[in-house]
């Protein structure tokens, strides 16, 4: 009788000549298993406070207190999104923040666009000079200059200019202590057009990453066509990085949209959703708001989810240019 | 007509002040004259009336009132540093992880990346801040933990003490496991960048050490590691950045009540001082640590 001969080659468990167990496909397979379990795992942490938050606003007082109730309510209802729809006042609270936000990073995206590019193509005197100042404006909390910044547009006078026109005579109607700007969408607008608003740096980081990996070739082939600097900016790299527009603009939306931080000092008795949000229970519940945690949660569950469900609606269209992005403008360099 | 003719450079000192000029504007406008105004702000007493704002020279005593007077602001600066700390050592290591895992071929890899970056989307100053102060949604967690969790956190920590395990350690473990869904949800641009790095390491390197007989372990220290590393200096520092100056952090709402209830404008512009100032100490020391570290390609 033949000796039983069992040897490891390979990654193969090998008796009697024949391969019983292949180590590296377990142990793919197994890799595989554990991959899963931690993507689902951390997907169910992302996922679970929106799942909770969307099942409580569609609940009513007895299922909050009904132990048997989870996730799924007994008696859903519509109600806490009625009352949040007339209390935010939507419809208008909607299109002032849609105005503001689309806006102020359409403006944000030109002049970052620009500026980007002005950082990735020219060599000039200062070019490395300015880039720090980019990235020392990114890096200054925002509270440190809200102040001045708050004060500068309360008397708003561009910055001493005011009070030396009001003397010529076409422009003597302006007021000599300046404008008010706060409580309209100025703040938020000036600072956009000269690429220094909020996370401006950022924006400019970005598009200085994407056109230094771009190819310079179709540049140099424009020029050589005749095209100035400014015509080959709009007509052939612009449409180039498509997808690296779409992400600073996605970013700068969202930020803008869901923006409370500067809303709330700039503009405090606007109609904007955040703004409306914050006040939605204490609006809803009068007095008592404090006194009703509950009825409070509810409406304000369900507010939240009219906030960033439209948030959600351009991801779920834009994910596409979001995930494919990376891959195809190369953000590091 | 003589034509007007630049020089290579003049061409690009020409342009490229034009295309930055938006920025240049911005700056001094809005960025330089602020900082130098919190400034003076910093070292004065200020009065808002209905014309303007006048302003006292005091000399340092702001600074004096916020760093000793003040009852809660340096004890809250210290703790925020040491959160800060934490968080960004598990965020970088989450991200990476996360990046690592999604970066690979997998059927769902799509669905799976479009929820990890979900929190991008979804992070909101006004939501975050009617989550704290939402009473019910925290009776429900302690309920769902008391009646349907596994393990439950308690006996756990008494199971771990009985094992002799440092408190100090449990302690650290135990924040980082409260932590785990902030710390998810604020890793999606992380993610992202460490994404775009591994993206952009080229496959013939791989290639390269397979013929040479590499392992994926050795692969991942010798080339994944150090080719993603300069990101890895790049995160870090967006991470403490972003850390710093997010509404939620104690210390920003701290300055931010000081200026409209407080002890005034005047105070709080020292206070946005000393903390910009740790906030450059703490980026100058992480920088030169870590920059000793970074592999740079070319």
């Amino acid at each position: 009788m033949a000796k039983a001969t069992a040897y490891i080659s390979y990654g193969r468990l090998i008796v009697n000549g024949k391969s019983v167990l292949n180590f590296r496909k377990i142990g793919s397979f197994v890799g595989m298993v554990l991959r899963y379990l931690i993507l689902i795992g951390i997907s169910y942490v992302i996922l679970y406070p929106l799942i909770v938050k969307f099942s409580s606003s569609i609940m009513t007082r007895t299922d909050i207190w009904d132990p048997s109730v989870l996730i799924i309510p007994k008696y859903p209802s519509w109600n806490n999104y009625k009352l949040a729809l007339r209390f935010m006042e939507y419809p208008i609270a909607f299109w002032n923040s849609f105005k503001l936000a689309f806006s102020v990073s359409l403006l944000q995206l030109i002049s970052c666009t620009l500026v980007g590019y002005g950082f990735a193509r020219y060599r000039f005197f200062g070019n490395g000079f300015w880039f720090a100042l980019v990235i020392f404006s990114l890096v200054i909390p925002p509270e440190l200059i809200l102040i001045p910044l708050y004060l500068n547009f309360r008397f708003f006078d561009l910055y001493g200019l005011m009070p030396l026109l009001a003397k010529i005579s076409i422009f003597s109607k302006l007021p000599a202590e300046g404008f008010n700007l706060l409580g309209s969408a100025w703040p938020f607008i000036l600072p956009a057009i000269f690429a220094s608003g909020f996370r401006n740096g950022l924006y400019i980081y970005i598009m200085r990453q994407i056109f230094k990996g771009a190819p310079r070739e179709l540049e140099e082939a424009a020029y050589v066509d005749g095209a100035g600097p400014f015509r080959t900016f709009f007509r052939v790299v612009l449409p180039g990085s498509v997808y690296g527009l779409v992400v600073v603009f996605l970013f700068s939306f969202v930020w803008m949209w869901n923006d409370f931080n500067l809303t709330s000092f700039y503009w405090p008795k606007g109609k904007l959703l955040p703004i409306m949000l914050n006040d939605l229970s204490r609006n809803v519940l009068g007095d008592q708001y404090l006194h009703a945690p509950v009825e409070a949660s509810l409406v304000n569950n369900a507010g939240s989810f009219l906030l960033i469900l439209p948030l959600l609606l351009i991801y779920a269209f834009l994910q596409r240019y979001f995930v494919e992005s990376i891959e195809r403008t190369g953000l590091v360099g | 007509m003589k034509r007007f003719r630049l020089t290579l450079r003049q061409r690009d000192n020409l342009y490229g002040y034009i295309f930055i000029l938006p920025f240049v504007i911005g700056f001094i406008l809005f960025v330089l004259a602020p900082v130098i105004q919190s400034i003076i702000l910093s070292v004065t007493e200020v009065t808002v009336t209905s014309t303007g704002f006048t302003t006292t020279y005091i000399g340092f005593e702001n600074y004096y009132f916020a760093l000793r007077v003040h009852a809660d602001f340096l004890r809250q600066l210290v703790e925020v540093m040491g959160i800060m700390l934490l968080n960004v050592f598990w965020i970088i290591v989450f991200s990476f992880f996360a990046a690592l895992l999604l970066n690979q071929k997998f059927p769902g890899r799509l669905v799976f990346r479009i929820i990890f970056f979900l929190p991008v989307v979804m992070a909101s100053g006004v939501i975050l801040q009617l989550e704290i102060q939402d009473y019910m949604m925290a009776i429900i967690g302690e309920q769902v933990v008391e009646n349907y969790a596994v393990i439950d956190p308690q006996v756990m920590a008494a199971f771990l003490m009985r094992l002799q395990v440092p408190e100090k350690f449990m302690e650290y473990i135990a924040m980082a496991v409260d932590g785990i869904a902030s710390i998810v949800n604020s890793s999606g641009i992380q993610i992202l960048i460490f994404l775009a790095g591994l993206q952009s390491i080229s496959p013939s390197l791989y290639e390269a050490s397979q013929v040479e007989g590499a392992t994926g372990w050795e692969n991942f220290w010798l080339i994944t590691l150090p080719m993603v590393s300069p990101l890895i200096l790049t995160n870090i520092i967006y991470t403490i950045i972003d850390f710093f100056i997010s509404t939620s952090n104690s210390l920003i709402q701290l300055i931010r009540d000081t200026t409209t209830q407080g002890a005034g404008f005047g105070v709080s512009a020292a206070m946005s001082w000393i903390y910009f100032a740790a906030i450059c100490v703490v980026l100058g020391i992480v920088y030169l640590i870590f920059n000793r570290l970074v592999f740079y390609h070319d």
